[in-house]
């Protein structure tokens, strides 16, 4: 099968299996089922794609036509290869980790948890694969519409807060600048279709150019830059697997992915770096950056710190978008890949401790990666990638990064990112350090009670952060795949 | 047969309304509206056919030649709005008679002239829509005036009465004014006739009879279509109604008074005169935005939901009006598909509306409470009606919103854009009440809801997916506008 008769099956396979998961809503095994198969079909699909993007195809195919010049238009190019790939990939090992979490857990509703699943998974998928700003636009829509009943999953008057910070500001920011942004883009390019070296080259003028980026950067909320960060932590009432695979993969990464894609290829990197209208962004991002590693600093609840530290992160890509050099944008599109495999450990993990001991608060881990050794072993090896130590994934992207920033001339931007390396590790690295080495309620004399019932998580709910911790090391050793994937992005 | 199907239009739901009176409540009453306001529709889908495959048609009621006998004249821009009444009229009809047997304040055996009211008001608004004639158009809207004041009245709640009244009131003012205005014209040209009107205006437009004669109308169609500041009718008569007089009405009637608008400004006075002479735009951009914002925010505050569209109606009225004050392609291009998408999506919402009153008494919040489980088809209509709303793209509230900021944008005019896009977050705001009072309220103790009836449901979910389908393919509703638009402005293509 070609490619561009495979390309629909990508949105295809994640919609179907909503209509059949909601249709087994009586046969959990079957629903799980039809989940885990939907996970693996989509994955062979995303990678049958990979061959013909690695030798310089760019499939494109036009579900239908709006009006003339605009059309639901899906199409492959490097970047959003690399997005759906990291999707696909973890959405399998989630939905192990899900069957594990929401059994172990006992929690309701979980037929409607998986079919909203499926379609954000179908939304993500279709943002890395749309062709031009509308389409863009429509999925990633929907994907903050299907992730509403997620966020808000426990039903409680603080679920329901949170799902209308979630959605104010989600849909604030995309209706109120995004669209604008993209309406105006419209009316001065005439098209909204994502071409290498931009579109707007020639088109705008003067400090529009600025103000029309300000419009992409804030409208996509999803980036979650300063701020208008707020909606992320709000997310973390939501279920562990929702904030590992959304809130840590698929719906930041969608942000920062879009954010990368309306700076390369609507504004062009040369275009921005010309006029110099990304300058401000770039202190927008250093600011993110930092203020949301210092938050995290003072953050007890696990997944609060873990959310504070998404939002450091995210700012490393958008910086990157900002230095629009290659080096750059390489290191941000990376840095999308690298920090999606390690924070996708790290809440894998934070949801095994939940599931096992039901702690949330990093102040209570005390001596628990005696008892628990693969899960906080896992959640080591996630930190040091994050932190960006060599030999885990993290530490390419912030090596690209560093020499993008470089190649810029901004050393104010290398001193940012070297501070942050080092409040990563100040914040990443205590959680496992107490676990291993804080004396805590696990240990021998202490009242036997509760604590000799503290045991690993169930298995599902081990082996997904083991796998993904062991991918972090992975892609380490084969990060040249990936620099060979994402390097036309850059070229000139 | 198809020469003739202009008068048929007309003439048929004209003919069942007496016969509707004279037949015993029943099925066989129903029956009859319902395949009289579907044929209506067929006829609607054949017009327009024959208009966008061989132009406008002219049809001389009578054979009595055109400036002096009544001509009806179909164009792109009333062929469609006919499609969008005839349609609207057809669906709601189907879906009624549930209502109509238990949730209106009508005796049994009086049940039939619901039906003949529903039918007398579906001529009227037809009527309006395709005649080429100045003083017909007050004819027919008298017809559907009349008639919409009794259908309104008959709402279970006791208020709809004096809702009906005040309406009553306020409509007939309009009525007045639109007959002098007409009266006017006639004085200082001579002829009723619309195309003769607009050859002879020109002639003695600086007069000040004509600007008085232009003054009049425009009012007294502002007030039948509540243009902010003059809608104050509108909301209590659309929350007291019985619900499927409320979709119905707010799907056409007002739909049917921005024609007028249009037809009037465009067509007899023509966009010159209109919008250079008189400077209209200025007037009714102010006026617009103020309506769109305005009402929005009363909306957010309402607790009962049927109230809360009603206002939320005034707001879309803004935009339509919106389009108009634009005065170019795109703009206009924006207001007439609104009319159709507003059509749609406000038809949706309220049919839905009128499932949970059919189960749990009234449309208002608190007692909504916790029916999306128990009601999930009913409310998954709502919430596509409401995501149509809010212009959320891949429905067609987001065509419309598209064309409208684009239209803004063109002219240069950031604010209107950029007030256009909050309004539609005030939009969420006020649909997302209702969706956390279904879905995460517990419901009421002891309350026991079931799904809405397959007969209330099949309707609703008709135009809950035709929210979806023309979100996705815009031939219709975008296509055929935007050649409206170029007609109205003398734009070739």
């Amino acid at each position: 099968m070609n490619a561009e008769a495979t390309l629909p099956l990508a949105l295809f396979i994640p919609l179907l299996s909503a209509l059949l998961i909601a249709a087994n809503d009586e046969r959990p095994d079957w629903r799980e089922g039809v989940t885990l198969l939907a996970s693996m079909l989509l994955l062979g699909v995303v990678l049958s794609l990979l061959p013909a993007v690695l030798a310089g195809a760019r499939p494109t195919v036009d579900l239908f036509q709006f009006v003339p010049g605009l059309s639901l238009r899906l199409s492959v190019e490097p970047l959003g290869m690399a997005f759906a790939c990291v999707a696909a990939l973890l959405w399998p090992l989630n939905s192990l980790y899900s069957i594990g979490y929401m059994r172990g857990n006992q929690e309701q509703h979980q037929t409607r948890f998986y079919v909203c699943f499926a379609i954000a998974i179908t939304g993500a998928i279709g943002i890395a694969f749309a062709g031009n700003l509308l389409t863009l636009f429509i999925f990633y829509e929907a994907l903050t519409f299907s992730t509403y009943p997620l966020v808000t999953h426990k039903g409680t008057p603080e679920a329901m807060r949170a799902g209308r910070l979630y959605l104010g500001i989600l849909l604030g920011t995309s209706i109120g600048f995004l669209l604008l942004a993209i309406v105006w883009t419209w009316s001065v390019a005439g098209t909204l279709d994502f071409a290498p070296g931009g579109i707007l080259a020639g088109k705008v003028e003067g400090p529009a150019v600025a103000v029309l980026l300000a419009l992409y950067m804030f409208g996509i909320g999803k980036a979650a830059l300063m701020p208008f960060h707020r909606w992320l932590p709000a997310a973390m009432v939501a279920p562990t697997p929702v904030s590992a695979l959304l809130h840590a993969v698929a719906v930041v990464k969608a942000g920062v992915f879009a954010v990368m894609k309306v700076t390369v290829y609507v504004f062009g990197i040369d275009f921005l770096s010309a006029t110099g209208s990304s300058q401000w962004l770039l202190w927008v991002a250093a600011l993110t950056v930092l203020l949301a590693s210092f938050v995290a600093l003072t953050q007890d609840n696990l997944k609060a710190r873990l959310a504070y530290s998404t939002i450091s992160q995210l700012g490393y890509v958008v910086l990157g978008a900002a230095l629009a050099t290659s080096m750059g944008v390489i290191g941000g599109s990376m840095q999308i890949v690298m920090h999606a495999m390690g924070k996708i450990t790290l809440f894998f993990c934070a949801g095994a401790i939940y599931t096992a001991t039901h702690k949330t608060e990093i102040s209570q881990l005390d001596g628990l990666g005696r008892v628990m050794p693969f899960t906080f072993g896992a959640f080591l090896i996630g930190s040091l990638s994050i932190v960006g130590l060599p030999p885990l994934g993290g530490s390419w992207s912030k090596w690209y990064l560093l020499a993008g920033t470089a190649d810029a001339g901004q050393w104010a931007m290398m001193a940012v990112l070297l501070i942050s390396s080092l409040l990563n590790v100040a914040y990443l690295l205590p959680v496992a350090a107490r676990g291993f080495f804080v004396p805590g309620l696990a240990d021998g004399p202490a009242v036997d009670d509760a604590p000799a019932a503290i045991r690993e998580a169930p298995l599902a709910c081990v082996v997904p952060p083991c796998l993904t911790a062991l991918g972090c090391l992975l892609l380490f050793f084969f990060a040249d795949g990936l620099y060979a994937l994402l390097a036309p992005i850059a070229a000139r | 047969m198809i020469a003739h199907l202009p008068a048929l239009q007309v003439v048929i739901p004209l003919i069942s309304a007496p016969l509707c009176a004279l037949l015993p409540a029943g099925r066989a009453v129903w029956l009859t509206a319902v395949s009289t306001s579907w044929l209506a529709f067929l006829i609607a889908v054949l017009l327009l056919n024959q208009v966008l495959a061989h132009g406008p048609v002219s049809y001389l009621m009578g054979s009595w030649p055109a400036p002096w006998g009544i001509e009806y004249r179909v164009d792109v821009l009333n062929a469609y709005v006919l499609l969008i009444v005839a349609m609207i009229g057809a669906i709601v009809m189907t879906f009624g008679r549930l209502i109509v047997e238990r949730r209106i304040r009508l005796p049994e055996h009086k049940q039939p002239w619901f039906y003949t009211a529903y039918m007398l008001c579906l001529t009227g608004l037809l009527g309006i829509t395709i005649t080429g004639d100045a003083f017909n158009v007050f004819v027919f809207l008298e017809i559907s005036s009349l008639s919409s004041y009794v259908l309104i009245s008959i709402g279970r709640d006791r208020r709809a009465l004096t809702a009906a009244y005040q309406y009553l009131i306020m409509g007939t003012i309009g009525a007045t004014f639109i007959l002098i205005g007409i009266g006017l014209l006639y004085v200082m040209t001579g002829t009723l006739n619309m195309g003769d009107l607009a050859a002879r205006i020109p002639a003695v437009a600086d007069t000040r009879t004509v600007h008085a004669a232009f003054a009049f109308l425009t009012v007294g169609v502002s007030l039948k279509l509540a243009l902010f500041p003059l809608h104050l009718w509108l909301p209590n008569a659309y929350a007291y109604a019985p619900s499927a007089v409320t979709a119905f009405l707010a799907a056409t009637a007002t739909k049917v008074a921005v024609y007028v608008l249009l037809r009037f400004f465009f067509t007899v006075f023509g966009a010159g005169f209109s919008f250079e002479t008189m400077e209209l735009d200025r007037i009714l951009l102010p006026l617009a935005l103020v309506g769109i914002f305005s009402a929005s925010v009363v909306a957010v505050f309402q607790t009962n939901v049927k109230r809360m569209l009603a206002y939320s109606s005034v707001a879309q009225i803004g935009y339509m009006i919106l389009g108009i004050s634009l005065v170019s392609v795109t703009g206009l291009t924006a207001s007439i598909s609104h009319l159709f998408n507003h059509a749609l999506m406000k038809g949706t919402l309220f049919m839905a509306l009128g499932c949970v009153s059919f189960r749990v008494g009234a449309a208002k919040l608190e007692r909504m409470a916790g029916i999306g489980r128990t009601m999930p088809w009913t409310m998954g209509a709502f919430m596509i009606g409401g995501l149509s709303l809010i212009g959320v793209p891949l429905t067609a509230g987001f065509v419309s919103k598209w064309y409208l900021v684009v239209g803004a944008l063109e002219k240069g005019w950031w604010p209107v854009a950029v007030l256009v896009l909050i309004t539609s977050l005030l939009a969420v705001i006020y649909v997302w009440r209702v969706v956390e009072a279904a879905y995460f309220k517990p419901a009421p103790e002891g309350q026991i809801v079931r799904e809405a009836p397959l007969a209330l449901l099949v309707p609703a979910w008709t135009l809950a997916l035709a929210n979806l389908y023309f979100g996705l393919d815009t031939s219709l509703n975008v296509g055929v506008a935007q050649q409206a638009a170029e007609m109205l402005l003398g734009v070739s293509q």
